[in-house]
């Protein structure tokens, strides 16, 4: 069978890097192959070259057969080639409709919204895409907005579709969602490339499994011929063992006490129902649940920038409810925030101001008017070297950084303060392996301690993995509560998606 | 034939050759294109700009008043520096600078029995102040209220010049001349000159102090920090627990306070009364020196003196050539195009598509 899109020999040199070295990749008619590699291992800088948002050095590609140049995107779109970034790239003040229309060629001059509305109902039940097609981008979770980015895509009649890191940022159920419409859409014979660094996804859902390393293609196989370990080894280059924390034994004292906490979503209604936990020393309160269920909200109460509606927190027995972020910092609670690169970081400035950009009013760093950059700097220089940032020097801008990198820098700025209480949402997102391995210990350090840790992720395993008792959140109300292994994993899923504890053997 | 395809590409990283070559392609860019202008009025445009370099340098006269029109202009463009750096989008200094000088001729027409340099420093003290009040409306808007900052000292702007008029047509009317302006400040309210047989004053020296002091704080301080941190992101800053809303609230005080200077300066050193046209926009020249600059105080020197240079000597060239002076706010515009046009290279690079 002839190959749908054909690279070979491909090589893409940046400034000092060779990202793709002489690498041969086939995608054909009716299939999902798996692009697997660690971050950098060169999967997206390959796929940009295919859908022409990066030029390559050497090699060629071929689409039906043909030898092409596709130097734009709208040169892979006219080839019906289609990309789902990581980063989404909507409009947020305009609609889904007005999102999926825009630039296309056929719009004229006055926009035919209601048969575009009409064509892209279809869609949505074809490919089971649900979304609202009057809503915001802005209202949207995370999950539509990566629906309305397929939809766009196959709007504009893509037969080949690249997904890159597209679970990244949904929850298992979101996931299963999206790998039915991948096989929905496989089924109607289009090309599926997904981009991943998930072993287990890449198991589920593929035909074929390409291994990308260091910008080589280390090897081919399938599901069917390799398993979990040969998997991980072959992408890692080396035996992976994924940390799983014993249960802590040293619980101790309450940190933070959450009483009936009800806070409302950015669109405004109730995105948190009255929510009510504790978190002692010494442990980690796993909070697991399908993105936008209250935990983005539920992040930005305890981390002081958004006010509750109603509810208190208390951290060591005190009132903390709606205190300012410098007020939260200085009570000694540590904040990893979901949207690092938002949120954690100030990137233009340099890492070591932001290594204190928490503590830089207090001593030594400054006296009563002056910054005292010559300890800031040495601090931050024991810092790097400590939490293993790797970086030429502390004066560069911190977002020169690789992702991981980053992270490490933001854990070395809250750990630094030995706080009590640390919330830390999607703390791994996006990394490799080797930067989550360390991550992972960080945290468990911490908990050894006497550090309370709240852990919000999407990432089921890592919540499995690390805590110590599990939360549960659907529609911003409390499931239930678990201790570590007290429930599976299918139980766990059922909660979240709306399944109550009590009700589990019912269901059952 | 198949035009080559160019790609416009995020720089990871601005080289400084880079940085300091901008600012200067902006300028020639801005020549070339003023020249094409001076050509349609078939005048030589090499002719029009040696004199404009040569009356503004080539004379003793021309090198003072050079100095006197870079004067003021120092403190607009490192008032705007200064706000741009903290994100408060300051379209007001020229505004400030009014308010500034409306506040030196208050305190100077009360002609106290005050030694000089006491009352010089009283008008300074007082004329920034009003400044500052003046510039930090807008900042109390934007910080608590997220009105638009750039709407807001722009439209302020109107009103003190409006309101400086008016005073100035009404009760402060000076009673010998009847002309709209101020009566004279007191002698011992009046900037020393510094160089004989010039009109070079005290305002200089105000005016270099105030670029070391933004200098220091902006890199040495912990407001400064906050400012560029709040400049930089403000999200993540407030994340971070700095007080983004007190920020820019200082940020607009400091700001107006230092337009203001300009203004006390024109009255103080160099009018002696209040007219309501003392600035001929130099609140709105220090926005393109911000930019021309990069927003980095020391640079502001340069480009005010260089501003200097084409307000002094378009007037020179004007006489000797027949080009009318407009031809200076032409190079201004053009300039301040031209430089924005730069930013974006400074932030993207174009190259050609394989």
């Amino acid at each position: 069978m002839e190959a749908v899109v054909s690279m070979r020999g491909i090589k893409k040199v940046f400034p000092g890097v060779i990202a793709n070295d002489n690498v041969n990749f086939d995608a054909y008619r009716g299939e999902i192959v798996a692009l697997l590699g660690e971050n950098g291992a060169g999967k997206t800088t390959l796929m940009k070259m295919l859908y022409g948002m990066y030029s390559k050095t050497e090699g060629d590609i071929f689409v039906r057969g043909k030898k092409v140049e596709i130097s734009s995107p709208k040169d892979a779109i006219d080839l019906g080639i289609g990309m789902i970034h990581q980063h989404f790239t909507l409009v947020n003040p305009f609609t889904v409709i007005e999102n999926i229309i825009l630039g296309m060629k056929e719009n004229g001059i006055i926009l035919k919204l209601d048969d575009a509305k009409r064509k892209v109902q279809d869609y949505m039940k074809r490919y089971q895409l649900y979304v609202d097609p009057d809503s915001k981008i802005f209202q949207l979770s995370v999950g539509e907005k990566q629906r309305v980015e397929i939809l766009k895509v196959l709007f504009r009649n893509a037969d080949v579709l690249i997904l890159d890191e597209a679970t990244a940022v949904l929850t298992p159920q979101e996931a299963e969602n999206l790998f039915k419409t991948l096989k929905i859409l496989k089924d109607e014979g289009k090309s599926i490339i997904f981009i991943s660094h998930k072993l287990y996804e890449v198991f589920e859902i593929s035909d074929r499994i390409v291994v990308l390393r260091n910008g080589k293609v280390i090897g081919e196989t399938s599901p069917t011929e390799t398993n979990i370990k040969e998997l991980a080894k072959m992408m890692v280059g080396k035996e992976v063992i994924d940390i799983v924390s014993e249960k802590s034994k040293k619980v101790g004292n309450l940190i933070i006490k959450v009483e009936d906490l009800f806070a409302t979503s950015k669109r405004g209604h109730m995105a948190i129902n009255g929510i009510s936990f504790e978190v002692k020393s010494g442990e980690i309160l796993g909070v697991a649940g399908v993105s936008g269920n209250g935990q983005k909200e539920l992040e930005d109460v305890i981390s002081g920038i958004k006010k509750p509606h109603s509810g208190a927190i208390y951290f060591n027995g005190q009132n903390i409810t709606g205190s300012s972020p410098k007020n939260i910092i200085d009570f000694g609670i540590g904040r990893i925030p979901e949207d690092r690169m938002e949120s954690g970081i100030i990137g233009e400035i340099p890492i070591y101001e932001n290594i204190v950009v928490e503590c830089y009013d207090s001593k030594p760093f400054c006296n009563a008017f002056f910054l005292n950059y010559r300890e800031i700097c040495k601090y931050a220089e024991s810092l790097t070297s400590e939490f293993d940032i790797r970086t030429p020097s502390v004066n560069f801008p911190l977002r020169t950084l690789s992702g991981g990198n980053i992270q490490k820098a933001i854990l070395a700025r809250v750990l630094s303060r030995e706080p009590r209480f640390i919330i830390a949402s999607q703390p791994t997102r996006g990394l490799d392996v080797g930067a989550t391995q360390y991550i992972h210990s960080k945290l468990i350090e911490a908990r050894e301690r006497g550090c309370g840790i709240l852990l919000i992720s999407e990432d089921l395993d890592e919540i499995l993995n690390l805590s110590d008792r599990i939360m549960v959140l659907y529609n911003g109300k409390v499931m239930g509560f678990a201790d570590k292994s007290e429930l599976s994993r299918e139980e766990i899923g059922l909660m979240m998606t709306g399944t109550k504890k009590e009700a589990l053997n019912e269901v059952a | 034939m198949k035009l080559p395809k160019f790609v416009v590409e995020k720089r990871s990283h601005l080289p400084v050759w880079l940085r300091v070559l901008l600012p200067v392609f902006a300028i020639l860019l801005s020549f070339i294109f003023t020249s094409i202008i001076i050509l349609f009025a078939k005048k030589n445009p090499i002719s029009a700009f040696y004199n404009i370099f040569y009356g503004a340098l080539g004379t003793r006269l021309g090198l003072m008043e050079t100095i006197v029109k870079t004067t003021p202009l120092i403190l607009t463009g490192v008032a705007v520096s200064l706000a741009f750096t903290g994100k408060f989008w300051n379209i007001g200094a020229e505004g400030q600078l009014y308010a500034g000088a409306f506040a030196a001729t208050w305190v100077g027409i009360m002609k106290l029995p005050l030694p000089s340099p006491l009352y010089i420093l009283l008008e300074i003290a007082v004329g920034f102040i009003a400044g500052a009040l003046w510039g930090v409306i807008p900042g109390i808007l934007k910080a608590k209220y997220k009105v638009d900052d750039v709407v807001t000292t722009l439209l302020m702007n109107s009103i003190m010049i409006y309101l400086v008029t008016a005073v100035l047509e009404g009760t402060w009317r000076d009673p010998v001349t009847s002309w709209p302006q101020s009566i004279m400040i007191a002698t011992n309210a009046e900037f020393p000159k510094l160089i004989a047989r010039s009109r070079v004053h005290f305002g200089i020296v105000v005016a270099l102090v105030a670029i070391a002091l933004v200098y220091i704080l902006l890199k040495y301080t912990k407001l400064g920090f906050e400012i560029r941190a709040t400049g930089s992101k403000s999200e993540a800053a407030h994340f971070l627990g700095i007080n983004t809303t007190k920020t820019i609230i200082l940020t607009a005080l400091i700001s107006g306070g230092l337009a203001a200077l300009a203004g006390v300066g024109e009255v103080a050193g160099l009018h002696y009364h209040l007219t309501e046209n003392i600035s001929p926009g130099y609140g709105y020249t220090g926005i393109i020196i911000a930019m021309l600059a990069g927003l980095n105080p020391i640079a502001v020197v340069l480009a005010s003196f260089f501003f200097g240079i084409i307000i002094t000597g378009a007037q020179y060239m004007s006489r000797i050539t027949g080009i009318t002076s407009f031809i200076a706010d032409v190079v201004q515009g053009v300039i301040l195009l031209t430089m924005l046009g730069m930013l974006l290279l400074q932030e993207y690079r174009i190259r050609r598509a394989k």
